[in-house]
């Protein structure tokens, strides 16, 4: 007698569900932070709805809540259906699903009241951060116990990035937020000074470069050939680019404080990694666009595909901006000013919001036990909502910044600064306008997903879907490579 | 490596996530370490003290407060920010900055040396309502600061903390904090904060001179 295996997708429906509303909710906390740096009696004396109290809600609203949900999510569905098998420990599982979401709830409850540790993208207090820990190492036991029992010998790609992701946030995690709580509600780290700021750029800078980065490219390494419908371009170029990638990215984080207080050494070793930094980047965008070699045509028809492309379009054009803005004499232009928020949204909206719509649309109705997404026109206008705000977005903070750059270092002929701080405000306030006016075009797109979202998940509503059973392949003993293509 | 051993990496759970652990380790071990290294020589200029228990207050409203969004506290080796700012900003200067304010992004302008450039009663008007002082400010207001008071034993043992941390404040420091903020409102510390930067973490005799032609 056969037992047949089904995969767990329940933990996915949740995760899917989850984010798509953090994905409105932080985009929203996002559009109204913009909002008051326009109109700035926005906050009307109020101290949690204040721009200072706001932005940190929003970068851990659109980072982890938004991000993390949708990572977990695709990362039990990918490490599923390419191990054929079930999700190990469901428990387990569901735990880090209901714990994750406790540990955002938290930290959005708990920043705005001004409870906040100030590094960025690690604002939330140590209570919180036990909490993350605990929830992340159950993450990595679900997700490593799940490949040791797959039965395809050979562990894909995706789950190679899947695996960086999670070893490696655990590890920055846990360095950059060691503190001595004095109460429940404050608490003083380990370092100062200099050490401090070395330890969070380095946490800061590689956040993006294995939680925004890395577990994103594991997303795609499954679902744009999934949705390209043919292979991989190059598995060979795969490996070269996730050895690099996950090895030079770590150098990288010093490039956040040039010309400071840091040690001069560190400064340059952070700039000639960034600068290497380039090919891997370059290789992982460019083997995913060439995975569309021969099925362009699908872009006509598919927005899901449409957002892949466009996702690592953004992914090459940001990480060769980063890396651009890591060379010294750029880095004394950008820094400090709105050019660097353009960067972020430019990796951010663009390929990391991107690349999880695509993939969304393309989980969701095989999760949800249907044929396709409810409206096809509904994904239509979603991706140029979200490519028009996207850009207006970014246009707008790269006029700010440069702008405000030059006035900064502006000089008349006797050697003197030619403008006050003051006047570079006034010149980029009308940009302030405009990248709002973006983020409430993202965000209305975000609104026509979760309509389009709801109405695919008819029947998951009604309990009427069927679980899917696991394809049982060959004993792994009588597995063949597939063989690897000749040439690239 | 030829391509078989990729392979067995790659057929190998335990052995990827082992590899993976010491590739992402490396870099961090490379930068990190001589850092806290030469982080540990660093010692606060002879006379710098740490936090007074006002000005410490105030430090951590402006935490909580997140103002590290909008302003730095980190002067460039740069030309044009020591016109505009003053001397740049050394490592010894924030040995007792737990967590380091240096920031990311300038909506307004660097703090790093703002002390004494504005009045007292300035820098509190400014903070209940910026646009009294500066029309075309997009700061936010801050109103509630001026009514919510110090707690004193909450800050007797964050000073408590700090030393266990490592900052030399002696049993007298510890002792008197709770009757040195007595009565005084956040807007009292956040401004005595503000008023110290550039100053009270400087050697005196060089803090006049490093205050640079400003605009």
């Amino acid at each position: 007698m056969t037992v047949v295996e089904h995969y767990n997708d329940k933990v996915v429906r949740l995760f899917l569900l989850a984010a798509t509303v953090w994905g409105i909710v932080g985009m929203l906390l996002g559009m109204y932070a913009a909002a008051e740096l326009a109109w700035p009696s926005l906050n009307f004396g109020i101290p949690w709805l204040t721009f200072s109290r706001l932005r940190p809600d929003h970068t851990f609203g659109v980072i982890f809540a938004f991000g993390g949900s949708a990572l977990m999510g695709t990362c039990y569905y990918v490490v599923q259906r390419t191990g054929h098998t079930r999700l190990a420990w469901g428990n387990l599982a569901e735990f880090t699903f209901w714990g994750w979401q406790l540990a955002c709830v938290l930290a959005m409850l708990t920043m705005p009241l001004g409870i906040t540790q100030s590094k960025e993208y690690a604002e939330p207090e140590w209570f919180i951060d036990i909490l993350i820990a605990i929830v992340w190492v159950s993450f990595g036991a679900v997700f490593f116990a799940t490949l040791a029992r797959r039965r395809i010998r050979h562990i894909y790609v995706a789950n190679w990035y899947y695996g960086a992701f999670i070893i490696a946030v655990g590890l920055l995690h846990i360095v950059n937020n060691l503190a001595l709580p004095v109460s429940l509600t404050k608490s003083y780290p380990i370092y100062a000074g200099v050490a401090d700021a070395m330890v969070q750029w380095w946490y800061g800078h590689n956040a993006v470069a294995f939680f925004l980065t890395a577990g994103f490219l594991g997303m795609m390494y499954y679902f744009v050939p999934r949705q390209a419908q043919q292979p991989l371009w190059s598995y060979r170029f795969s490996i070269v680019n996730f050895w690099a990638l996950i090895s030079i990215y770590m150098w990288a984080g010093s490039h956040h404080l040039m010309y400071t207080a840091l040690p001069d050494w560190v400064q340059s070793v952070g700039m000639a990694f960034s600068l290497v930094l380039l090919m891997p980047s370059w290789g992982s965008a460019a083997n995913g666009l060439l995975t569309f070699n021969g099925a362009w045509h699908r872009l006509k028809s598919d927005p899901a595909a449409k957002f892949m492309v466009l996702a690592l379009v953004f992914y090459a054009a940001s990480t060769t901006e980063g890396s651009l803005m890591a060379i010294k004499t750029v880095n004394s232009l950008s820094h400090y000013t709105d050019w660097t928020i353009a960067h972020v949204h430019s990796g951010s909206l663009g390929w990391v919001a991107m690349i999880t719509i695509g993939s969304l649309y393309a989980m969701a109705p095989r999760a949800l036990g249907r044929p396709e997404m409810h409206s096809n026109k509904a994904m239509e206008l979603h991706f140029w909502l979200h490519t028009a705000g996207t850009l207006l977005y970014i246009i707008a903070m790269w006029i700010a910044g440069v702008t405000a750059g030059m006035m900064w270092r502006a000089t008349g002929a006797d050697g003197s600064l030619t403008y006050s701080f003051l006047d570079s405000l006034l010149a980029i306030e009308p940009m302030y306008v405009m990248r709002w006016f973006g983020g409430v075009l993202i965000w209305l797109g975000m609104w026509v997903m979760a309509w389009n979202l709801w109405y695919t998940a008819a029947d998951a509503r009604k309990r009427i879907i069927q679980p899917v059973p696991v394809p049982i392949p060959e004993p792994e003993s009588r597995q063949t490579p597939a063989p690897l293509p000749a040439v690239g | 490596m030829a391509y078989r051993h990729f392979e067995f990496i790659e057929k190998h759970a335990a052995v990827l996530g082992i590899l993976i652990a010491i590739m992402v380790s490396l870099g961090g071990l490379a930068e990190l370490l001589p850092t806290f290294v030469e982080a540990r020589g660093v010692k606060a200029t002879a006379g710098v003290k740490p936090y007074d228990p006002l000005r410490l207050a105030g430090r951590d409203v402006y935490v909580r407060e997140g103002c590290y969004l909008c302003h730095s506290q980190m002067i460039r080796t740069l030309r044009f920010e020591t016109q505009r700012y003053g001397a740049f900003s050394t490592a010894e200067e924030s040995v007792y900055d737990r967590p380091f304010q240096w920031g990311s992004k300038r909506t307004g302008p660097d703090l790093a040396r703002v002390g004494g450039k504005y009045s007292d009663d300035w820098q509190r008007l400014h903070l209940v309502d910026p646009r009294a002082v500066v029309p075309e400010s997009n700061m936010p207001a801050y109103p509630w600061l001026a009514t919510a008071r110090i707690d004193g034993a909450d800050l007797t043992a964050r000073m408590r903390v700090l030393r266990r941390l490592g900052d030399p404040y002696d049993d007298a420091d510890i002792a008197g904090a709770a009757a040195a903020v007595d009565g005084k409102t956040e807007l009292d510390a956040l401004v005595a904060y503000l008023q110290g930067l550039g100053i009270a973490n400087v050697p005196q005799a060089t803090a006049v001179s490093m205050s640079g032609d400003t605009q």
